[in-house]
């Protein structure tokens, strides 16, 4: 009645978390394709004859690790580009998001809870990944861990930037569907899935450079192999996490 | 009925809203008392969704003031959204929560919240607490958008066809538990199309016709106002000195229709006519007393009814 403004409770969020958390379960694509995939290529990858050896034309790595880093930035690239945009353009479309805006709670929150949630998964598939490919599959750890770790939090805020951009500028999940699939296969073909960065023509190797999954992978794998990431790709990632940010944030609107 | 003699809970006042080309509120100004249920009654497109979604901060007014508990809506959300509860036409939760899961999220949002088991037995949810969204009927998501709604303990509660789609008995369900809401000190901004609704929870009703009010009153009031009033037709036993019957307070007019009297007239009419002719000997037989409706009144005033295709309306 006066004046009184009421702090919404801190409890809030963590409600709002739960709920996104057991919608995650409960709907397990992020799960299943974002860790459950690249375990299973992990498995491939690791048991098909001579991806274990040492290649020259790789650079002297295997074929092996040479794809361990695409296999993490599978997991992201999941969660940031098929999974979270779609979960909030449904919300906006079906008006969830507008009916929390007449709430207490700032719709902000359940943005922030779905970045929580898919930020969860990729820190799992980290885990995962690199526990099962070290222990059961005779992966070389990562010899530069700082470098390693900084490449690999760079490409989670340059995909969830363009993730969420994605989310800004689409208003339907259907043509967030078509969008999320060319570029989750146009991004994995030029982080090297299917022809290796190594052995890629020139002109792929210049766009691949320039995409946010093949600067990924060059940093991951240089550190990998006990090298500081090189500053090109993590200043390509670090423009991706600027402009797609500034972007999302500028311009997602909440009905 | 309303509790607190004039204290303004909401005032609406010149309120514009325009679409492109199409004036969604041409001109819309009316005050609610605290503790009053409020009903907005009108066509699809007459405005009223319009009004609701501007007194409760979703829509930005073209022109016209809007205060609700001393608040402006646009400028005031963060104070406003504690203490007012909203339940929206077209409102979706994901489907794979649970209601009892909804409920608790939103509980959580309110620093004084109602208990979530009780609201949903009041609806007739509590056997639907561990079901998935997914699986409500229409009616049982409607009535979980109800509880929403009133789950925050609010002073003032907007609801925008919080009926439709709902069976007679979940309709009385729900009606009871909005007088009891309001038995509380809750007051009500009720849209509506039922006619029936309206006659039965709001304390005054406003009725909308292309964006502005036609009409504003008692449901009574408006009925009589507009259609003249009650209307009672009867055979008198014997022939009368209708002098009688013109003496009473309570009748307007008399008509002859055949071997029928008509009389049109307010208050407790039927009564009137049966004591006065009775101490004169006289029996009125065949007594049809047909009071005015708001149907009546909204026909009158606009021209068409409320409904292009009659519903079943019992309950």
């Amino acid at each position: 009645m006066n004046n009184t403004r009421i702090k919404t409770p801190r409890a809030a969020f963590g409600k709002l978390l739960l709920n996104e958390s057991r919608l995650a379960w409960r709907i397990p694509i992020s799960i299943g394709m974002g860790l459950g995939l690249p375990l299973l290529l992990l498995v491939i990858f690791s048991i098909l004859p001579g991806t274990r050896q040492a290649q020259s034309i790789f650079g002297g790595v295997s074929y092996f690790a040479l794809t361990f880093p695409i296999l993490l930035a599978l997991t992201i690239l999941t969660v940031s580009i098929e999974v979270m945009p779609r979960s909030l353009i449904k919300y906006r479309e079906t008006g969830i998001l507008r009916r929390l805006s007449v709430t207490p709670v700032p719709p902000g929150w359940l943005l922030a809870a779905q970045i929580v949630i898919n930020l969860e998964i990729a820190v799992a598939g980290l885990i995962i990944l690199t526990a099962a490919g070290v222990t059961a599959f005779g992966l070389e750890p990562p010899k530069n861990l700082l470098g390693f770790l900084l490449a690999y939090l760079l490409t989670v805020t340059s995909l969830f930037a363009v993730g969420l951009c994605i989310a800004a500028f689409v208003r339907s999940d259907a043509v967030a569907n078509g969008i999320g699939a060319i570029l989750f296969f146009a991004l994995l073909f030029f982080g090297g899935l299917w022809i290796p960065r190594p052995l890629m023509p020139p002109v792929l190797i210049n766009i691949s450079n320039w995409t946010p999954l093949g600067a990924s992978v060059d940093a991951l794998q240089r550190a990998m192999q006990g090298l500081f990431p090189s500053l090109p790709s993590l200043l390509v990632l670090m423009v991706y996490t600027v402009v797609f940010g500034y972007l999302a944030v500028r311009y997602f609107k909440w009905e | 009925m309303i509790k607190n003699t004039n204290t303004i809970a909401i005032t609406v006042s010149h309120l514009k809203k325009t679409y492109g080309n199409v004036k969604a509120v041409e001109d819309v100004s009316f005050e609610v008392s605290e503790g009053e249920i409020f009903g907005m009654l009108g066509p699809n497109g007459a405005g009223k969704t319009t009004t609701v979604e501007c007194i409760t901060g979703l829509r930005h007014p073209d022109g016209g003031t809007i205060s609700v508990l001393g608040h402006d809506p646009q400028s005031d959300r963060d104070a406003l959204h504690p203490i007012v509860g909203v339940q929206l036409q077209s409102s979706t939760f994901p489907d794979k929560l649970k209601v009892g899961e909804i409920l608790d999220m939103y509980q959580s949002f309110y620093p004084n919240p109602a208990n979530p088991e009780e609201l949903a037995q009041a609806l007739g949810l509590s056997e639907k607490l561990g079901s998935y969204y997914k699986t409500l009927s229409g009616g049982q998501k409607q009535r979980l958008s109800v509880a929403l709604a009133l789950i925050g303990r609010p002073k003032v509660a907007v609801l925008d066809e919080m009926t439709t789609g709902l069976d007679p008995q979940a309709r009385l369900d729900t009606w009871e538990l909005i007088e009891r809401t309001r038995g509380q000190g809750t007051t009500i901004i009720l849209v509506t199309h039922y006619m029936e609704e309206a006659e039965r929870l709001c304390d005054r009703v406003a009725l909308i016709d292309y964006g502005r009010i036609v009409a504003l009153d008692t449901p009574d009031g408006l009925a009589e106002k507009v259609t003249g009033g009650k209307q009672v037709r009867f055979v008198p036993s014997q022939p009368f000195d209708d002098q009688l019957l013109k003496a009473l307070p309570e009748v307007k007019t008399i008509e002859y229709q055949g071997k029928h009297v008509k009389v049109v007239g307010s208050g407790q009419l039927v009564n009137a006519i049966i004591q006065t002719l009775a101490q004169n000997g006289v029996e009125a037989l065949d007594i049809q007393s047909e009071g005015a409706t708001l149907e009546d009144a909204f026909v009158k005033l606009t021209g068409r009814h409320i409904h292009e295709d009659k519903e079943a309306e019992s309950a």
